[in-house]
């Protein structure tokens, strides 16, 4: 192994280099990237303070509390959990599907292989509104199925599951599996044993990633779930829109934070995770 | 350490690929136990398509038969052929560490815990990588990479070892260095190998046999010396090492050239001789049996490779000592040895 | 980065992948080919039977609607296309402490689903807003405009911009900087360099990113939704036909309109790039 010499660590000070003085355009983009930063943030940093003052027109001078997230939780709690439950069935149902179906479709080079792969990106191009319809057009008429929660999963997990094949298949073309199995192959290993060992374990980056996006995506889902829910199947997302629509400002926007506390986490870990596998 | 090869030969093994290309006409191979044979020839010649029919990664067309000693293994995927490999990208799993690479043929056996352990070891200390074991791969130089491959597909104790190039990806000193350690691992085991490359030192310093290919036919098979002294067909004479070509009219015992003549006893008639650079001795004396003029010498440190003209088509290369006092622009003397006459003219263009 | 090899047929070869396939194949085409088919038929069940599909083309009211959210969304791509090109190119070349978490932060929204933009844009320009509580302090009078056409196009650029950064960074980072050196050694000053290197060289990002925005932009719906009242955006045409009207035929017949056109758009994005990024919203 060659080792190139390096510096002593004291020695490791900035050395002085000629760089050409800041141009007028250097200004000009950070100023547009701060005015954009600014834009996007502060309705979020503005929407967590109405949610936690006493009066949003006094402004924070009022007080913080924490009664207006109470009252969401107290008369909420119902869609909070439901979301839940679906975002965690909604990822068991991508893993269970598309975790196979990525692999299905590295390994083919078949015409079919491409087909299906279009059709898997399709719920992305369809408006969500139009696979709800769909659906209700279809299946409208199976009571059972149409007042259960289970009806608005499916709508998840078709839009979901091209984000969790995706995320796999990029790693799997990126890591060159290929040559893994067929070294696992010459190993001896059968089809599972090279499955459990190989193939999973080193695309649990794309898995991870994966995961993350398809809850994020189930939690905040709107347009399918407006159609396909019923009174007594309500979402987070339209829970939102209701308390939004309530005109008590203070409560749409505790219930945004109760939002943000589920999501921006899970979108945290999204871009660690993503970035992890650069 | 020795542990009993096994016989591998095919039989009329040929490859077309859906999109249509040839990459294998029937090939006929008779490998012998414990022996060493590199496949050798330019990229796309169909060496690692046999590769990769041996090992069972691919199957020949209807009509090829693979057997391992008498058996009949064609129909064989390569989880069952019991085979070692050792990709030209090494393809170690990131997901494990040294030890559990090497261990991996062993678990995937279900040998006990007990004696895969030591097994492990063994191929540690084998390779001289015991500090290694609980490396990650992605800390690993090539060269240790390398060593790594190597234990983990021979580890199970295959009957044939197999290798894709597994010396390309390495820097030139590197090589040398493991060609050396892989040459005393092949000869301590015993083991029947197959070695594909690209290279032709490699495949003279390592093999017992080389079988050399070109778009995908067996152009001629035989020991290194038989290779390079007697050369079959034109493709191995060309492409194997440097060969000298020199045209010119047989009459009367003697051939012809433009400044001088060689003794021969070939038959009147146009001829080529043809001759390796090492057999083409420079002297200023009076032994010589034609002059050329000197265009170019390069310095190899360990020889010098000399370029000379004899009219302004035909050139011929000689390898000389170092030391010897060769100045370009000069005219010197030539004596050639150990040539072979053929009869017709072959106006190739020599470098 | 290595391509798929083509596999070579045997015994364990090529039966396996296919077999993974069909549990998602066969719950793609329960519940999205066959319902979408479906709905493609009813749209022609209507009273008006398969002219359904004609008039949502060619009813005033409808063509106005589909010509706004055109329009709508055409604006939203180029604005966000000019200020995330500025920005992202900035932010892959120039490395500062805190980079990455600007990064993060302008990337947030991306999984923001529509209501809460909606909501956000409440909070900037709503009756209570940001921007209108500053106005009436410095001018008297309130700009309110989070319930026009004005507030849906920030709302657009709110989830448009993360989204086209992103894009346009990763397509940034794979510049090749010696290209840009080549054209400065031969005297070209920054714009210069801007107009002949960087954007062509950008180009097939900028266009599969358009094209996403563009498709995301005619699709979504929850924005509007939230901030209702006078806005007549095809989304909200086809919903308040199916839920006020229960004109499920003409719902059909136009949510088919509006696929139809989203798809050609992502369609052009892949062919472009060989990629496509999500759509939300």
């Amino acid at each position: 192994m060659s080792q190139t010499p390096t510096r002593p660590i004291a020695d490791r000070t900035p050395l002085p280099s000629h760089r050409p003085p800041v141009s007028a355009t250097y200004w000009l983009q950070l100023v547009v990237t701060v005015i954009l930063c600014v834009f996007l943030i502060l309705p979020v940093f503005l929407s967590i303070l109405a949610g936690l003052t006493v009066n949003y027109f006094e402004g924070w001078t009022s007080g913080l509390t924490t009664v207006w997230l109470a009252k969401v939780i107290d008369e909420y709690s119902n869609s909070i959990g439901l979301s839940l439950q679906i975002a965690i069935a909604c990822l068991a149902c991508t893993l269970a599907l598309g975790v196979p179906a990525a692999y299905a479709l590295y390994r083919t080079s078949s015409r079919i292989g491409r087909i299906v792969e279009e059709l898997l990106v399709m719920p992305i191009a369809v408006p969500g509104l139009a696979t709800a319809l769909a659906l209700i057009v279809t299946f409208g008429g199976w009571g059972e199925l149409r007042q259960s929660w289970v009806f608005i999963l499916i709508g998840h997990v078709l839009f979901t599951l091209p984000f969790m094949t995706r995320s796999v298949l990029a790693v799997m073309s990126s890591i060159d599996l290929n040559a893994f199995e067929e070294a696992a192959r010459s190993l001896g290993a059968s089809f599972w044993q090279r499955m459990a060992h190989v193939v999973l374990p080193n695309c649990k980056g794309g898995i991870v990633a994966g995961s993350l996006m398809v809850l994020t995506l189930s939690l905040g889902e709107f347009n399918m779930t407006l159609l396909l829910h019923t009174p007594l199947t309500r979402t987070l997302p339209i829970g939102l829109a209701d308390a939004y629509a309530s005109l008590r400002l203070e409560v749409g926007s505790a219930y945004t934070v109760v939002f943000f506390v589920l999501v921006i986490p899970l979108l945290i870990a999204l871009q660690r995770a993503t970035a992890r596998s650069k | 350490m020795r542990s009993s090869g096994i016989a591998v030969r095919l039989a009329n093994c040929a490859r077309t690929f859906a999109d249509g290309t040839r990459a294998l006409t029937g090939c006929d191979l008779d490998i012998k136990p414990g022996e060493t044979i590199a496949l050798l020839g330019p990229s796309g010649c169909g060496k690692t398509t046999l590769l990769r029919i041996i090992a069972g990664l691919d199957f020949p067309d209807l009509g090829g038969r693979v057997f391992f000693d008498d058996t009949d293994v064609t129909a064989l995927p390569v989880e069952k052929r019991g085979v070692g490999m050792v990709f030209q990208s090494y393809a170690l799993f990131p997901n494990m560490d040294v030890a559990a690479n090497i261990a991996y043929g062993l678990r995937v056996r279900r040998t006990a815990g007990v004696e895969r352990d030591r097994r492990v070891n063994e191929m540690l200390a084998m390779m001289r990588i015991e500090d290694l074991r609980h490396r990650r791969i992605d800390q690993l130089s090539g060269g240790q990479r390398q060593r790594v491959a190597l234990a983990r597909a021979i580890a199970a104790r295959p009957q044939v070892l197999l290798l894709d190039e597994p010396l390309t990806a390495l820097d030139a000193r590197l090589r040398d260095d493991l060609r050396l350690e892989i040459d005393q691992l092949l000869r301590a085991l015993g083991i029947t190998a197959i070695y594909v490359t690209h290279d032709q030192a490699e495949a003279m310093a390592l093999a017992d046999r080389v079988v050399v290919m070109n778009k995908g036919c067996i152009e001629q098979i035989g020991t290194p010396r038989q290779i390079y002294e007697f050369p079959e067909t034109p493709f191995v004479t060309d492409f194997i090492g440097t060969m000298n070509r020199l045209s010119g009219e047989v009459r009367n015992g003697r051939l012809n050239l433009a400044s001088g003549s060689i003794e021969t006893d070939a038959p009147n008639g146009p001829a080529t001789l043809l001759f390796r650079p090492e057999d083409l001795s420079l002297t200023s004396g009076q032994d010589a049996q034609f002059t050329a003029l000197v265009t170019s010498c390069f310095y190899f440190g360990d020889h010098l490779r000399v370029t000379l003209a004899i009219d302004e088509h035909q050139f011929l290369t000689s390898r000389v000592s170092p030391r010897d006092p060769i100045q370009p622009g000069t005219r010197i003397g030539c004596v050639v040895e150990n040539s072979s006459l053929q009869p017709a003219v072959n106006d190739k263009p020599r470098v | 980065m290595p391509a798929r090899r083509p596999r070579a047929r045997g015994p364990s070869g090529w039966m396996e992948p296919l077999l993974l396939l069909l549990p998602a194949a066969v719950i793609f085409c329960a519940f999205f080919v066959l319902p979408l088919a479906r709905l493609v038929l009813i749209g022609g069940s209507g009273s008006l039977g398969w002219a359904a599909y004609a008039v949502a083309l060619t009813d005033p009211r409808y063509l106005a609607s589909l010509l706004s959210t055109i329009l709508l969304a055409a604006t939203t791509t180029l604005a966000t296309l000019t200020l995330a090109t500025v920005s992202g190119v900035f932010l892959s070349r120039h490395r500062f402490s805190g980079r990455q978490f600007l990064v993060s932060l302008l990337t947030l929204p991306l999984a923001f689903p529509g209501v809460v933009i909606g909501f956000m844009v409440i909070m900037l320009g709503g009756r209570q807003g940001l921007l209108p509580s500053m106005t009436d302090a410095l001018f008297n009078e309130r700009w309110v405009f989070a319930y026009s056409m004005t507030g849906l196009f920030v709302g657009y650029l709110y989830f448009s911009i993360p989204r086209t950064i992103l894009t346009i960074m990763a397509s940034a980072e794979k510049l090749d900087p010696r290209i840009e050196e080549a054209a400065r050694s031969l005297g070209a000053g920054p714009l210069r360099i801007a107009l002949d290197v960087i954007v062509p060289a950008l180009k097939p990002a900028l266009v599969a990113a358009g094209a996403i925005c563009f498709a995301t932009a005619m699709g979504a719906f929850g924005t509007a939704f939230t901030l209702a009242t006078r806005i007549n955006v095809l989304p909200m045409v086809i919903y308040t036909e199916f839920t006020l009207q229960a004109n499920i035929a003409m719902a059909a017949a136009l949510s088919f309109v509006l696929g139809a056109i989203t798809w050609a758009a992502l369609a052009l994005a892949r062919s472009v790039s060989g990629n496509s990024v999500a759509a939300a919203g």
